[in-house]
């Protein structure tokens, strides 16, 4: 799995935030869109595109879009 | 694996019975106004029905059984099985269905017994009644499944508050040659943490402590008596377990899914349950939603969808059904079964 697809992916799951402000090391909690009906819908986006059911705790332990995308490649 | 083939068994009637009282998601304080709107369109409750202090959930069950047996006009002395699906019982002990074989005026020749699980509730209690009914010992029983799940929610908790609603159900089954309900049923204990009231069992008894509220996160707060929802962590089991539920029964028994009519999912989240039917690839018309006008009513979602959204087509048709209840457990299942132009009754309210 590629690292630049799943950023946009990570980023097509937020409506307002404009997708340039994604990379691998934006810190996406901070974002103002960022919600817990957000990190549902990348939940679902990983159980559809990777095939990997991520945990709360995985969400939660994650700072970067670098640092979900191991956890990911991880549980491949 | 825990598939069942259980046959001469069929549904009667089924009824169910919410309280009067509606409260509308734009209500809720907790909220800004793009918060609640936001939610709406996510989880796809707009209002739900919450429970007085002084209504219970054999309430709810009582009123729609009662209404279902004198629709079906059957004879009481008749009913020799009560099964009685809750997580909010009315006392810690007795049971609660002693109570309602009671009150129903059923015989003392009637088994009760009381089932304790949620979400899943349903589904397995259709597979212990018709297990019993199987025999053909017993010729009429009564499952009744409800909950006052409104009553465990924080008021200051976005997570549960707007999304649980109260409701209580009653289904009249009886012993039929030809009739067969098929089961996939299944349990994960690892997840008995994310849907979860710490205190006021044996484990954790109520103490002083129990009643103080805690700060989890912005707009979560509760005490150790309220519900707790690990909502990635539901969503993350719902989206694999429902969807593999039916696969698993499908591949089993030889099912064509394009031959089923109706898919009823427990009303868990509408986006939940919409990734569920899109990986099923289950046309719209095919999976009725109950969640927009009643929430998330616990073991009662099925049977009430079945009444508020497909009353007529179950009064006037032979249909074959999947049901998938998952949740609190974790403990989810799920059953195919067929209808004959059962009696459905009018919504009661109360």
């Amino acid at each position: 799995m590629e690292l630049q697809e799943f950023i946009t992916n990570f980023a097509n799951q937020f409506e307002e935030t404009d997708s340039s402000v994604f990379t691998k090391d934006t810190i996406f909690k901070d974002l103002d869109e960022w919600s817990s009906l957000i990190a549902l819908s990348i939940i679902a986006m990983v159980d559809e595109e990777y095939g990997v059911a991520l945990k709360g705790d995985d969400i939660r332990s994650a700072n970067t879009i670098e640092d979900l995308f191991e956890i990911v490649k991880s549980k491949k | 694996m825990a598939f069942l083939s259980i046959p001469n068994a069929a549904i009667a009637g089924i009824s169910t019975c919410v309280p009067k009282q509606e409260e509308f998601c734009s209500e809720i304080t907790l909220f800004s106004e793009e918060e609640s709107s936001n939610f709406s369109k996510t989880t796809g409750v707009i209002s739900r029905r919450v429970a007085s202090p002084d209504i219970c959930s054999s309430d709810l069950c009582y009123h729609a059984a009662d209404k279902l047996l004198n629709n079906l006009q059957w004879d009481r002395e008749e009913i020799e099985c009560l099964v009685f699906v809750t997580q909010t019982p009315d006392y810690l002990l007795p049971a609660t269905s002693p109570i309602l074989q009671k009150r129903l005026g059923l015989s003392e020749n009637c088994l009760a017994l009381d089932i304790s699980l949620g979400c899943s509730g349903y589904v397995y209690g259709l597979s212990v009644i018709s297990s019993m009914l199987s025999h053909g010992n017993i010729k009429k029983g009564l499952l009744l499944a409800g909950d006052t799940i409104s009553k465990t929610c924080s008021k200051n908790d976005k997570t549960t508050y707007p999304l649980f609603g109260d409701a209580g159900s009653a289904t009249a089954l009886e012993f039929q040659g030809g009739g067969n309900f098929l089961f996939n049923l299944k349990t994960d204990g690892s997840g008995s943490n994310v849907i979860k009231i710490e205190d006021g069992g044996f484990r954790n008894p109520t103490n002083y402590e129990s009643f103080k509220e805690i700060k989890i996160d912005g707009g979560i707060s509760r005490n150790k008596l309220q519900l707790i929802l690990e909502g990635m962590d539901v969503f993350t089991f719902g989206i694999s377990k429902a969807p593999a539920s039916i696969k698993e029964l499908s591949e089993h028994f030889e099912l064509n899914l394009e031959s089923v009519d109706y898919f009823i999912f427990h009303q868990a989240n509408k986006f939940m349950n919409e990734k569920i039917r899109k990986k099923l690839n289950l046309p719209v018309e095919k999976v009725p939603y109950s969640i927009e006008r009643f929430g998330n009513t616990s073991c009662a979602t099925i049977p009430l969808t079945m009444v508020t959204e497909m009353k007529d087509k179950l009064e006037n048709n032979r249909l074959f059904h999947i049901a998938c209840g998952f949740g609190v457990g974790l403990s989810w299942g799920s059953v195919y079964f067929e209808t004959n132009k059962i009696v459905v009754s009018d919504l009661v309210e109360i």
